[in-house]
């Protein structure tokens, strides 16, 4: 469980984060949705450690993270898994050498355990005949799940996504949204994703958090974002026609 | 403009500080090494060779025409063509090419490490990006100096084919030349300004990749102005070493 306590952050004179309190349950798919410039990607990387937040904390499972000494901080990153928005792959290594980074990295396995868990979680992600390849010969849905795989392989408590079906056509960013929700079941992993996608947001949100203008607007799950009555949060989930039918029949259904 | 220039001194040497935090493992550190070598070492001698060999001709050439008084020996031409290339030519011009070279190709594989997140995804790991990207690079440049001996004897030969076969001096006279009044310490002072020309070439270029900021044109802009600033510093440290060490 992570839990969010009051954080705000700044750069320069501007307040990005105003005042964010909430808290990510195991074993769910939870969800930060929100305008671009809403401070989601901030919120996101404040989690991640990556951004120092000014005031409040960030407490995973109880342990708080602004109170951890350096190696603290460094064994507590062993235990998060992140997907990038653009799979953040590297390079110049293949499909499972990408995957057994952090395993030969943090771990002491040995060769061939690695490989044995690596081929475990290339399986689990159904990636076929993409072992030796560079990350630039497949395509972007492939190279999601091997963003996955990679963030997954040293059973992480928790799972940082963001934006993870940009640039995905509707089927594959289904299969990528159900994949994440199944693994999180799976293994009961804190899951935290960053979306702009209103498909993810009526499948696989069981916890929704919208955030405006860096403050937290409304939290809910994606069955009571069809009732809600936020105008903030209605404008922005609701903005296309589509959503709109598909929310005025789920009211009527309801009823 | 001058403080700008000075935090970025300041940043540069915090990063050289950071390069040495949290070592990755030494299994890893290995591969990352042998890898860096064979980028920056291996790949680089092609180009040394061709350059340094046409270079030590063209020197003993135009040494050999400009001596038109008959009183001035022709063993000169040995003696000015390994002047030339050993003081000056290998350690310092071919670095300014290796900043074009090598350097690039630093700046640019690390600045698209950071456009495509690559940086972020090992930092989220808890990985000191610093020490796994840069770390190997400062290892593999302190070969740098084995580049430049092959590049010295290449320039030499070079110089002597052109010279004997060109008709322009004997071979004995050119051997002659390149033994007259020679002083090994020209030789430590060459692999001196090289050592820390190599730590230049490695670390300059990847604190213009690492902290650049923007996408692809970024990285091309990065790159560019990495290899003026480290032909700069090249230039200049090539003068404060040749003032402290031979005046």
């Amino acid at each position: 469980m992570i839990e969010v306590h009051d954080i705000k952050k700044s750069f320069g004179d501007q307040m990005v984060l105003k005042g964010i309190s909430t808290s990510f349950e195991a074993g769910k798919t939870s969800l930060v949705i929100g305008q671009s410039g809403s401070g989601k990607t901030v919120f996101l990387k404040s989690l991640l450690g990556v951004h120092h937040v000014d005031s409040g904390h960030i407490a995973f499972d109880g342990r708080i993270y602004e109170d951890m000494n350096k190696d603290e901080k460094r064994d507590i990153r062993t235990e998060i898994g992140m997907v990038f928005q653009g799979s953040a792959l590297f390079d110049s290594m293949t499909v499972e050498e990408n995957i057994g980074f952090p395993l030969k990295m943090f771990t002491n396995k040995t060769a061939a355990e690695i490989k044995e868990r690596v081929n475990f979680v290339i399986d689990r992600v159904n990636l076929i005949n993409a072992n030796h390849k560079k990350p630039s010969e497949i395509s972007g849905g492939m190279q999601k799940r091997v963003a996955i795989a990679r963030a997954i392989v040293n059973n992480p408590k928790y799972l940082f996504c963001d934006e993870p079906n940009s640039g995905l056509d509707p089927k594959t960013a289904i299969v990528i949204d159900n994949l994440i929700q199944e693994i999180t079941k799976e293994y009961n992993i804190t899951t935290v994703i960053n979306t702009h996608d209103m498909n993810s947001v009526m499948e696989i949100g069981e916890k929704i958090v919208f955030l405006k203008n860096g403050l937290l607007e409304w939290e809910g799950s994606n069955k009571e974002i069809f009732k809600t009555d936020n105008a903030a949060v209605t404008d922005f989930v609701y903005s296309s026609e589509l959503f709109k039918r598909v929310r005025k029949m789920y009211l009527e259904d309801d009823v | 403009m001058l403080v700008r220039y000075l935090s970025q001194i300041g940043r540069y040497f915090i990063m050289l500080k950071d390069v040495f935090n949290r070592p990755v493992k030494w299994s890893v550190m290995k591969q990352l090494i042998l890898k860096e070598i064979d980028d920056l070492i291996i790949d680089s001698l092609g180009i040394v060779c061709f350059i340094s060999f046409f270079v030590g001709g063209v020197v003993a050439i135009q040494t050999a025409l400009n001596l038109t008084n008959p009183l001035i020996p022709k063993y000169l031409i040995g003696f000015a063509t390994r002047q030339s290339i050993v003081l000056e030519f290998a350690p310092t011009f071919i670095s300014i090419i290796m900043a074009g070279k090598m350097g690039s190709f630093i700046t640019s594989s690390i600045g698209s490490m950071r456009v495509t997140e690559q940086i972020e995804a090992l930092e989220v790991m808890g990985v000191n990006a610093l020490n796994y990207l840069v770390f190997p690079k400062m290892i593999a440049a302190s070969l740098y100096p084995f580049v430049i001996g092959i590049s010295m004897f290449l320039g030499i030969f070079g110089g002597y084919l052109a010279g004997v076969y060109g008709g322009f001096t004997t071979s004995q006279e050119f051997i002659t030349g390149l033994q007259n009044e020679f002083i090994p310490f020209h030789i430590a002072y060459a692999f001196i300004k090289t050592l820390v020309f190599a730590f230049l070439l490695a670390t300059i270029p990847s604190f213009h990749g690492f902290f650049m900021k923007g996408g692809a044109l970024e990285v091309g802009k990065a790159s560019t102005v990495s290899f003026v600033w480290t032909s700069v510093v090249i230039i200049l440290m090539n003068y404060i070493l040749t003032q402290l060490l031979l005046s």
